[in-house]
């Protein structure tokens, strides 16, 4: 086995960098792949809680990269699914207790045990994002249809040929179709045309995701959202599969509006 | 909405603003040149040129684009010509 390491980044903050990473590493491996995802945002850990494995924290990332614990035991098993692995980032540091150098080191002593090591990169251009980038074979750039994420991604892009990991594929997070169809929000395809790089997957902006994270289970682990659908089928991509982009409805209006009647 | 939009005469969608905005602004942070320093750089430009040649300062169109991947500083400089003085 050697892994592939996989950095999920995006410049700007709050785009969905964690929701990715963590239903991403649900789906490798509910489809047979053995995965580990890296917490890189050391100081604002939250791929635990997105995962939903808070409470079985001890050891950490800067625990592991100062040698105070070994790999093995900064290392959470995810009980739902056969081979997911989560190392959580240190909470009480910063992101100069870990070097770029480090973040290859710690992969390559993991490369030889899995398929994928997903990264979760904090957001920003600095130590913490040059950390998650590193180590990466492939980086995916997380944008929403907004024009402030978008001008981030393109900074990002631009970091990330500079650092020869380029060009990266991208994922188009929360995207509202009625919002597009009305004329109020960038499609894909605009910033597709913007940013001039792979689409890899478009995911709709979906309340089972806020739904999932309070529970602590990503919606890849239940059945029946867009979102969780959206998120397979770009796991499934990157498994070299060719999956057909799936058409993103809106809800109707009516049926909207009569559901919120009662919901009222 | 959009034929709302067009029937009471209102200007593009907030969408394509966003496009348009977006494409400019990534002109500009991808050579690291802002509006600004460009305005400056105009200006500077016209006084190197007007030592040698006569310019037609109405007429110039100094802007930045984007061509099969490569960024370009395009000037677009009218002289006058002499015999029309
Ligand atoms: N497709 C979606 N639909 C609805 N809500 C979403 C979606 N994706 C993300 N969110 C919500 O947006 C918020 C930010 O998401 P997330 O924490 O994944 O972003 P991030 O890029 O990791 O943020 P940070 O830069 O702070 O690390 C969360 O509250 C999350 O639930
Ligand atoms: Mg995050």
């Amino acid at each position: 086995m050697s892994a592939t390491v996989i950095t999920i980044t995006s410049g700007k903050g709050g785009v969905g960098k964690t929701t990715t990473t963590a239903n991403l590493s649900a789906a490798l491996a509910a489809q047979g792949k053995k995965v580990v995802a890296i917490d890189a945002d050391i100081g604002l850990r939250n791929l635990d809680v997105v995962m939903g494995l808070e409470n079985r924290i001890v050891y950490d990332l800067v625990d592991v990269v100062e040698g105070t614990c070994r790999l093995r035991q900064a290392m959470i098993k995810d009980k739902r699914l056969q081979d997911l692995y989560l190392i959580p980032a240190a909470q009480s540091r910063d992101k100069t207790s870990v070097t770029p150098g480090d973040m290859i080191e710690l992969t390559n002593q993991m490369r030889d045990e899995f398929d994928y090591i997903l990264i979760d990169s904090p957001a920003g251009i600095e130590q913490g994002f040059k950390n998650a980038v590193a180590p990466a074979d492939r980086v995916l750039v997380v944008t929403t249809p907004e024009v402030s994420a978008v001008r981030d991604a393109d900074r990002i892009i631009g970091l990330i040929e500079a650092e020869e990991k380029g060009p990266g594929d991208l994922v188009v997070n929360r995207l509202r179709m009625d919002m597009v169809r009305r004329g109020d929000m960038l499609d894909t395809s605009d910033v597709i045309d913007i940013l001039a790089i792979n689409l890899i997957g478009v995911v709709p902006d979906d309340e089972n995701i806020i739904v999932s994270t309070n529970q602590g289970r990503p919606v890849v682990m239940s059945n029946g959202s867009t979102a969780g659908q959206a998120f397979r089928n770009i796991a499934s991509r990157l498994n070299g599969q060719n999956v057909p982009f799936i058409e993103l409805k809106e809800e109707s209006s009516f049926i909207k509006k009569i559901s919120n009647f009662f919901r009222a | 909405m959009s034929i709302f939009r067009r029937l009471f005469g209102q200007k593009e969608s907030s969408s394509a603003q966003a496009k348009n905005r977006l494409k400019l602004v990534l002109v500009h942070d991808r050579v690291d040149l802002s509006p600004g320093k460009m305005e400056l750089l105009k200006d500077e430009l016209i006084k190197v040129i007007s030592k040698y040649v006569e310019i037609d300062s109405d007429g110039i169109d100094i802007s930045l684009s984007r061509n099969n991947e490569q960024s370009q500083l395009v000037a677009n400089i009218p002289l006058l010509e002499v015999r029309h003085k």
